[in-house]
């Protein structure tokens, strides 16, 4: 434990400057020099990071690191909580979506999110889906509203399962259904981007498996951001990864670079498990 | 697959902003609405604050009449005994008739002497015959007296009394107030401070009526409320939260305080009625049978805070005390209640608000009677206060407009007060564990 | 100072200050503190001055025989002055001449009153015959009787069970244990007091309602359309039986309800929607107080108002629009009565928004709806078995309200759906009907009783199913 401390203390300020290639061709969002604030704490610290197009990036690193503040600024969802302030650049398709005269809501129709607790309406499984279409008018009437139902439950691959009680509770799935659930209903707006935040702690093996093949059949069509605890999830899913420290970004790379070949004394220790 | 149902990524921009305007533009009509119940409320709230202030605070000072009061000794003592049985029952309207003639010697006819003796109110004997009772030596002398003016005078003064109205529909004629134009520019007539209306009990006369009998009544019936459901609630609180089996009974409790919590306050009188005052024989209109009824009304309030500030006693305090060996009410008594405490005075404060701003159970069980004499005690006839502002509401004169709504001003300062003690209370106390 | 009245009749003035019930209390109080520390000393005689010879702490001696002291007597003091009254006036009734005796119940309740009156001495209705007089002396004379008896006999006891349980004191004697159970039994007591008001209440008013509906039918009372309770003073005035369909009582009450929830229920819910989900964290905390002085006042205060400031000015404004309105006409009861339950409506339906997850709104939001399609298709629908919930006890609320209606609505029992006209309601008849001098068994005074139930009743319904409503709503989210 001393030791530790001292090799953290040890590489310091000077070595927290992010190892790696952040930046990818044609990107879909760029993150530059971004800082979130919480008050009056520092809670990231100048993250400059490209998401690419039809891609699945994973964010890794330790509880408390910063990944889900920085993924829940992807769309704004931190704008809702009290307090909380973002600098910086976030350009998506090179718009500022942290631009005063930008709109949050046609935002977060392109940029979806994935909660970590499936949280479906308290409504059936039809209206579940069928609120996202419904309120930004896509469908003008109720057959391709329930085209659109019946699509987004088949990319999220939930159909076969509900298309007999769709008038049913959602709550009323099981976990993972309800995390599909979930999928289907972000995937029902028609987004560019999806994030997901830890989609698969609160599910068993069985149905992390089902959601984990949705993501990856998900990745042709969106650039995912994947924020995860568990770093078999995160080779298993993306092709890049970051690593996040206490609000910095330390590494990022091809996932199979991070897990066998880390740059980064911190990532390193991170992966082989001396602290997380 | 036509284009309305495109859902592939990124083909539903152009809709979704398509819709924006007409979204943005229901968002704020909502919003709006949402403002503007705030504003009604609040609206409502001013309205009511200055409906009452401006109809009542004129009441806290009264017009006085001063006279040249010669305290002629053949009228009050005749035979120079200084007897106190017949000092007071000596005629001393006569006397505030004298001076009143001495000022107008004009007046002669009967009509209108009557008019003019009617500008001093009737209380004004009652005041004089005090000051002789308790300064016999004044007999002989002759003294400068304000004394209050009767209540149409008063109103008339205040400006309440259209002056420009036809004579025919106003109260006080066209010489009466050339009477007491004379008077102000003597410099007879002043407003001063009303101290009856702190002093005195009721009255028929708007300018004698006081509301110390009330509040005294009041003060009487909330100490039996207060001495009665503080320790009753607390005790319920205790045994539902600390100790209470989780079985029928228990439940039964209670679904019973969380009903009665919600039982119209009427209803509670009818019971007093019932079993108080029928059943029991105690008498009506005291305040003993007022703060047994309150008691009941109480308690459910009481109860449910008290709870809440046992629940908010961590468990490790019990636990450490009962590691210790303390019995399980040593423990309570020794350890949980201390800190609970202060939730449960705040809880207790609140509900003696709300039992002092009740009315209903009240005239149910006979508080309502005109009653001149402060009580005195738990068993003497009284009114409370809220009642006191019924009875008033209900009177025809102008005057006891004004004094219904600084009544009205008296109770919510109280009201005001002891809420603002319940939440520096809850805020002084507040732990967080 | 020869005329001070308390110097004229020494004697009696001495006497009259044993009597009194507050000196035979501070008599056992005191008793109460010398027991406590007879049965301390006692346990540490017993024990040698060695405490640890005790089962328990000394001071726990000292409580029971304090408990010993204290119980009986005040038990026997609440018993004696419960019926004391009840019994003393049997006794003056049978001590009375026969002819008066056999006067119909309602007159010999009067007089008996009267004699009660002339005891205290307050003014009595009709003149004093000496038979009265005697009554008054003989009344008087028992209660003293009485009086002195109780003194004796309270402090007798208690002196007899401070000894008893002194004798009972030894050293391995579980005092803490007795007091303990002995607290135990008040709490329980304590809490007990809910159920015994809920009965107390049904009971008083079943009873009552009963004997009403022994002269008036039940069904001529429920679907009667005419209500005017005149009784005849004398029996053989014409029209001595009044009309008791409460029909229009129940309408107006309804009426005046209804109006009250069509203010309070959009208003108190849409305040509660913006503090919540809009207002700034300092908007909220102004506001709030100010919602909560709204709670506080007085329902008197807001009856004053509706008659001073809202019920003419409704009348004039109507008039103004060529509209007759009644002065005491239902809408500025039934408007008041609304804003009154506007806090009411507004921090319940609060606490139930507060309860909807905030996983469901960042849902909501992160599928980019916008705020108020937020509220109006996620948490509203998520929180409406709460909201109905408080409104049916904001329903139950306006239906029990007394004052305002008193105060402001009218005393006409009008069969009408226009909130122009006056009405009259459940609470109001109550109050009409036993306010002032009456005398208990005329079915005047009983129909008040049989309104009460009816109230009662009905809220208790409403109660019964909000409650169940909105823990079952709460139990979901928990």
């Amino acid at each position: 434990m001393q030791t530790l401390i001292k090799q953290q203390s040890t590489i310091g300020a000077a070595d927290r400057r992010t190892v790696g290639r952040v930046t990818v061709e044609n990107p879909r969002i760029r993150c530059r020099n971004v800082h979130v604030y919480y008050g009056e704490k520092r809670a990231i610290n100048g993250v400059t990071l490209d998401i690419g197009r039809n891609e699945v990036i994973a964010m890794i690193g330790p509880s408390g690191c910063g990944k889900s503040t920085f993924l829940r600024c992807l769309n704004r969802m931190n704008d809702a909580i009290d307090g909380c302030r973002v600098t910086g650049d976030i350009l998506l398709d090179g718009q500022d979506i942290y631009d005063k005269r930008l709109d949050v809501v046609p935002l977060r129709a392109q940029v979806g999110i994935v909660f970590q607790k499936p949280n479906p309406f308290p409504k059936s499984i039809y209206e579940n889906v069928a609120y996202g279409p419904r309120i930004h008018g896509l469908t003008s009437t109720r057959s391709e509203l329930d085209e659109v139902v019946e699509l987004s439950l088949q990319k999220a691959g939930l159909w076969d399962e509900v298309k007999d009680r769709l008038n049913q509770p959602g709550t009323g799935l099981s976990g993972g259904q309800q995390q599909r659930l979930c999928i289907a209903r972000t995937i029902a707006v028609g987004p560019e981007v999806i994030l997901m935040d830890e989609p698969c702690s609160a599910l068993d093996p069985i149905a992390t498996a089902r959601v984990e093949a949705l993501i990856d059949e998900l990745r042709e069509h969106y650039s995912i951001v994947i924020v995860t605890h568990s770093m078999q999830q995160a080779a298993r899913l993306s092709q890049r990864t970051a690593y996040f420290h206490l609000g910095d970004l330390i590494e990022v790379g091809m996932t199979n670079q991070i897990f066998t070949n880390p740059r980064h004394r911190l990532t390193e220790d991170y992966i082989t498990g001396r602290f997380g | 697959m036509n284009n309305r149902t495109d859902i592939r990524p990124g083909s539903t921009m152009e809709r979704v902003n398509a819709n924006l305007a007409r979204r943005y533009a229901k968002e704020r009509r909502f919003r709006r609405m949402g403002m503007g119940a705030i504003i009604i409320s609040l609206l409502f709230l001013t309205l009511l604050f200055s409906s009452i202030i401006s109809n009542g605070y004129s009441a806290f000072w009264q017009t006085s009449i001063q006279l040249e009061i010669h305290f002629k000794a053949e009228t009050l003592d005749p035979d120079g005994s200084r007897d106190p049985g017949l000092l007071s029952a000596a005629d001393y309207s006569s006397l505030v008739k004298g001076a009143l003639r001495g000022i107008f010697p004009e007046v002669k006819k009967r009509k209108e002497r009557r008019k003019l003796y009617a500008l001093v109110s009737s209380g004004a004997a009652f005041r004089l015959r005090k000051m002789v009772m308790s300064n016999p030596d004044l007999i002989g002398s002759t003294a400068r007296i304000w004394l209050p003016a009767d209540d149409d005078v008063d109103m008339l003064v205040k400006g309440y009394i259209d002056r420009d109205k036809p004579e025919a529909e106003r109260r006080m004629k066209d010489f009466q107030i050339a009477w007491l134009e004379r008077l102000q520019r003597e410099g007879r007539i002043e407003k001063r401070f009303n101290t009856t209306f702190f002093t005195a009990g009721d009255s028929r006369e708007p300018e004698l009526a006081g509301i110390y009998g009330a509040v005294m009544g009041s003060v009487f019936t909330l100490l039996i409320t207060l001495a009665l459901s503080f320790p009753i609630g607390v005790a319920a609180a205790i045994y539902l939260e600390e100790f209470a089996p989780v079985n029928r009974f228990t439940d039964f409790i209670e679904v019973n305080i969380n009903n009665l919590a919600a039982v119209p306050s009427i209803v509670f009188g009818l019971l007093g009625l019932a079993v108080f005052i029928n059943f029991f024989g105690l008498p009506r209109s005291v305040p003993l049978v007022g703060g047994l009824v309150l008691t009941l009304m109480t308690l459910p309030t009481i109860i449910i805070t008290s709870r809440a500030a046992l629940k908010s006693v961590p468990p490790s305090i019990r636990e450490a005390a009962l590691g210790i060996g303390a019995s399980r009410m040593q423990t309570v008594f020794h350890h949980v209640l201390p800190q609970a405490l202060p939730g449960m005075l705040t809880g207790a404060i609140i509900g003696m608000a709300q039992a002092l701003g009740e009315t209903a159970p009240l005239l149910m069980i006979g508080m309502v009677a005109f009653i001149v004499d402060i009580p005195a005690g738990m068993m003497d006839p009284a009114t409370a206060l809220p009642v006191q502002i019924y009875l008033w509401a209900d009177s025809p004169e102008r005057a006891f407009v004004e004094r219904t709504s600084a009544a009205i001003m008296v109770l919510l300062t109280f009201l005001m007060a002891m809420n603002a003690v319940a939440v520096i209370l809850r805020k002084r106390f507040e732990k967080r564990w | 100072m020869a005329g001070l009245p308390l110097f004229k009749h020494p004697l009696k003035d001495i006497n009259r200050l044993i009597m009194h019930p507050s000196t035979l209390f501070f008599t056992l109080a005191i008793l109460c503190a010398f027991s406590f520390w007879i049965g301390k000393r006692r346990a540490l005689t017993i024990a040698d001055g060695q405490i640890r010879n005790l089962h328990s702490l000394p001071g726990y001696y000292g409580y029971y025989a304090t408990l010993w002291c204290a119980i009986p007597a005040l038990t026997l003091l609440a018993l004696w002055t419960g019926f004391e009254s009840n019994i003393i006036t049997a006794l003056v009734i049978r001590g009375l001449p026969a002819e008066l005796q056999h006067l119909p119940a309602d007159h010999l309740n009067l007089m008996v009153n009267d004699i009660r009156n002339l005891v205290s001495g307050n003014i009595v209705s009709g003149e004093i015959d000496p038979a009265m007089r005697a009554a008054a002396d003989h009344y008087q004379n028992l209660r003293q009787i009485s009086q002195a008896a109780l003194a004796v006999v309270a402090l007798t006891l208690s002196i007899l069970g401070t000894l008893l349980a002194c004798r009972r004191i030894h050293k391995a004697q579980r005092a803490r244990n007795g007091v303990e159970r002995a607290i135990m039994l008040f709490l329980i007591g304590s809490s007990s007091i809910a159920i015994f008001t809920t009965i107390g209440i049904v009971l008083s008013v079943l009873f009552e309602a009963i004997r009403f509906f022994q002269a008036v039918p039940v069904g001529d009372f429920l679907f009667g359309l005419k209500w005017s309770p005149q009784m005849a003073i004398r029996e053989d005035q014409v029209g001595s039986s009044g009309a008791f369909g409460a029909i229009p009582l129940f309408a107006g009450t309804l009426l005046i309800s209804f109006i009250a929830m069509l203010v309070a229920a959009p208003v108190g819910l849409m305040a509660a929607i913006y503090l919540s989900e809009y207002a700034s964290k300092k908007m909220r905390s102004i506001t709030k107080p100010l919602l909560e002085i709204l709670a506080g006042i007085p329902t008197v205060v807001y009856g004053f108002f509706a008659a001073l400031v809202v019920a003419p000015f409704i009348r004039d404004s109507g008039s103004l629009l060529g509209l007759d309105v009644s002065s005491e006409s239902a809408l500025a009861a039934g408007l008041v009565m609304g804003v009154m339950i506007i806090p009411f409506v507004s921090s319940l339906s609060d606490d139930v928004i507060n309860a909807v997850p905030q996983a469901m709104r960042d849902g909501s939001y992160g599928l980019g709806a916008t705020r108020s399609e937020t509220i109006c298709q996620v948490i509203i629908p998520a929180a409406l078995p709460g909201i109905v919930g408080g409104l049916l006890l904001a329903v139950s609320r306006a239906i029990g309200e007394t004052m305002i209606v008193v105060m402001a609505a009218g005393l006409s029992a009008n069969l009408t759906a226009n909130p122009l006209q006056a009405v009259t309601t459940v609470t109001v008849q109550m109050v009409t009907l036993l306010v002032g001098d009456q005398e208990f068994d005329s079915p005047k005074t009983l129909a008040a009783f049989a309104l009460g139930l009816m109230l009662f009743a009905t809220t208790l319904i409403l109660n019964m199913v909000a409650l169940y409503v909105v823990r079952k709503y709460r139990e979901q989210y928990e």
